[in-house]
């Protein structure tokens, strides 16, 4: 499903130039549950933007369900981005004036969907990740949970190849971390590729595979026996 | 790019950001309100300044003697200078084809009465063109004419307050008022829109003065009419030979800036159309510069809106949206608001305009304020156009953002 080889990417600092990937090279297979870890400035983030489309690598190549990703504009980033990712976030980035319900359909908005069928596919969504009676609140009107829920919700409403989730339990205690992680296992039992950046144990120890990252190289990449969230 | 969908989402966005869209519609309500009004003020100035200055006969010249100031060809200098009546015939015979009118004026004070009533009036010894050139309104019997002139007789014409004065309600026309020491019959009664003094004038024949007079032939005045025909260009020609040709004539320095004095209607004129035109300029410049505090009114809101949105901006590119959408968003969202606010503030201010009507005439001298409609709409368009553009160049801005990096702006 991913292929990267040769990965660099570094970021200027004023004039000094900050290394943050050196050479990484990493495949995944369709339908892995995959953790990135690392302590901060390993680079986890920087990998992930880039697995992303948020951000553009310096030199190597990626190819993404056998589409190589190179001269990327916005345009063409966007149109990938609404075809083959999903994204969830630390802090959720829900639109926060609008419902549940229209965040989530707003991928089917970009993806051209008619409005009926935007909101039939956004309420199926909502109701997978258990949130059906919440459509009509707004995002301040829902736990942290809950929020991360609608973004998960958002993110597979597109029916993506791979969702990307970005620390999804950062800002979340560990009773609801688990929860989160309990639906991400679900989603992925499906059949879903999904990349979750994180640093805590807990949380690698839910996924199927354990990538860690130090100063910018893959330091350790095994396979791990999934252990359920709950 | 106009799809039902747009509109659908602008319409959700506008309704759930009621403090934005406010602010934005706001600044160019007003921006349209206030330009449409002081314009409208401005232009109901000029319709007071023309309502005052360009109502006089235009085709009169007023020729008047005063003292020379400089000495010439063995004369004195502050010579009195007078005129006659040969001074008329020669200007008659030299300018034959400018002239379409010409009156002498001689004016004095006199005491008139009729039966127990008399009181002091002005008199004016003119000839029959003079009730053009005051454009003089008979409210009935006849003005002067070339008879009276001619045969010097004692036939007045006098103002309708006269009348009212000394007639106490009769009619006057036909009966005869005393005044210095004759009797005058009443031959017509004038109105003036002058205002009242200009309608307690006696007009008497100025041969018939003259010959009161000791028969002299001075004259205290001479107004000429021109024939419209020769134009501006042709009065200001007429005007400067004539005087060049009565300095000549009088042995008055051609260099004296006295001797004789030369006022017309058309130079008035000049004068008028300069101070319009630098209220026109002083209109334009107070129209502009509104306009330019909405322009940069409205640049600024949706620098601060774009802003504002930057996160909202990033999450929607990180889920798909294409730079080329969010910029038609952000620009078809301002050019709603604006052009619905710039429509409301225009249709306010002409309002506003009528509902202020002549109400300030009296007072301030603005009389039918009005704004030309296509002005009004231009105005409106160029703010549209400008907050459009103002919305472009951060909209281009934050659609180039990465979204990682619209992102991070927590």
């Amino acid at each position: 499903m991913i292929k990267i080889k040769d990965l660099h990417k570094s970021y200027k600092m004023g004039s000094n130039s900050l290394h943050v990937l050196k050479g990484i090279n990493f495949d995944v297979e369709e339908g892995e549950l995959v953790a990135i870890m690392g302590s901060s400035g390993s680079g986890k983030s920087t990998l992930l933007n880039i697995l992303g489309m948020l951000d553009l690598l310096d030199s190597g190549t990626y190819e993404l369900d056998g589409v190589p990703i190179k001269d990327l504009d916005e345009t063409k980033a966007a149109n990938y981005r609404n075809k083959f990712l999903g994204f969830v976030f630390q802090s959720f980035n829900l639109i926060n004036y609008k419902t549940a319900l229209e965040n989530v359909t707003l991928p089917l908005y970009y993806q051209g969907l008619k409005r009926k069928d935007r909101e039939e596919t956004a309420l199926k969504y909502l109701d997978d990740v258990g949130l059906k009676e919440w459509a009509t609140h707004l995002p301040s009107e829902l736990s942290g949970g809950q929020k991360q829920r609608v973004a998960i919700a958002r993110a597979m409403a597109s029916k993506p190849k791979v969702l990307l989730a970005d620390e999804p339990t950062g800002a979340l205690d560990s009773k609801t971390s688990k929860e989160v992680m309990a639906l991400i296992q679900q989603i992925n039992k499906s059949g879903k590729t999904i990349l979750i950046v994180t640093h805590e144990e807990d949380i690698a120890k839910m996924c199927s595979r354990i990538v860690r990252l130090k100063d910018g190289v893959i330091m350790e990449d095994k396979k791990n026996k999934m252990k359920s969230a709950i | 790019m106009f799809s039902r969908d747009r509109w659908l989402e602008i319409f959700e966005t506008i309704k759930k950001n009621k403090l934005r869209t406010f602010l934005s519609g706001f600044t160019v309500a007003l921006g349209i309100l206030i330009f449409v009004v002081l314009f409208g003020f401005g232009n109901g100035l000029r319709n007071t300044f023309e309502k005052f200055f360009k109502d006089d006969a235009l085709n009169t010249i007023w020729l008047n003697p005063s003292r020379t100031s400089k000495p010439y060809m063995g004369y004195e200098a502050n010579r009195r200078i007078e005129f006659d009546n040969d001074d008329m015939e020669d200007i008659q015979k030299r300018f034959d084809f400018y002239i379409e009118g010409m009156t002498p004026r001689i004016t004095f004070s006199g005491n008139v009465g009729y039966k127990l009533e008399s009181n002091n009036y002005t008199v004016r010894g003119v000839g029959p063109s003079h009730q053009k050139n005051e454009m003089t309104i008979m409210m009935k019997g006849r003005f002067l004419n070339g008879l009276d002139i001619e045969n010097k007789e004692r036939n007045v014409v006098i103002g309708r307050l006269v009348e009212q004065d000394l007639f106490k309600g009769e009619d006057g026309i036909g009966k005869f008022i005393s005044g210095g020491g004759r009797s005058w019959k009443v031959v017509g009664v004038f109105q003036d829109d002058g205002g009242d003094n200009e309608e307690r004038i006696i007009y008497a024949p100025y041969t018939t003065v003259q010959l009161i007079r000791k028969n002299t032939d001075k004259v205290d005045q001479i107004v000429i009419s021109y024939k419209p025909e020769i134009g501006y260009a042709g009065a200001v020609a007429f005007e400067n030979q004539l005087k060049k040709y009565m300095k000549q004539k009088k042995f008055i320095d051609p260099t004296d800036g006295r001797g004789i004095r030369v006022r017309s209607a058309s130079s008035d004129l000049k004068e008028n159309d300069q101070f319009a035109s630098v209220l026109q300029y002083i209109i334009s410049f107070v129209g502009i510069g509104t306009l330019l505090a909405g322009i940069i009114g409205i640049s600024n809101i949706m620098v601060f809106v774009v802003k504002e949105r930057t996160k909202e901006l990033g999450i929607r590119k990180a889920i798909g949206a294409t730079p080329k959408s969010i910029i038609g968003m952000i620009l078809h969202e301002a050019i709603f608001i604006t052009t619905i606010s710039g429509y409301f503030g225009l249709l306010t201010g002409i309002a506003l305009l009528n509902f202020i009507g002549d109400k300030l005439e009296e007072e301030y001298y603005i009389t039918n304020p009005s704004i030309d409609i296509s002005t009004g709409i231009a105005a409106t368009i160029l703010l549209i156009a400008f907050g459009a553009f103002a919305g472009y160049l951060p909209a281009k801005r934050a659609a180039q953002i990465k979204p990682i990096e619209a992102l991070r702006d927590e």
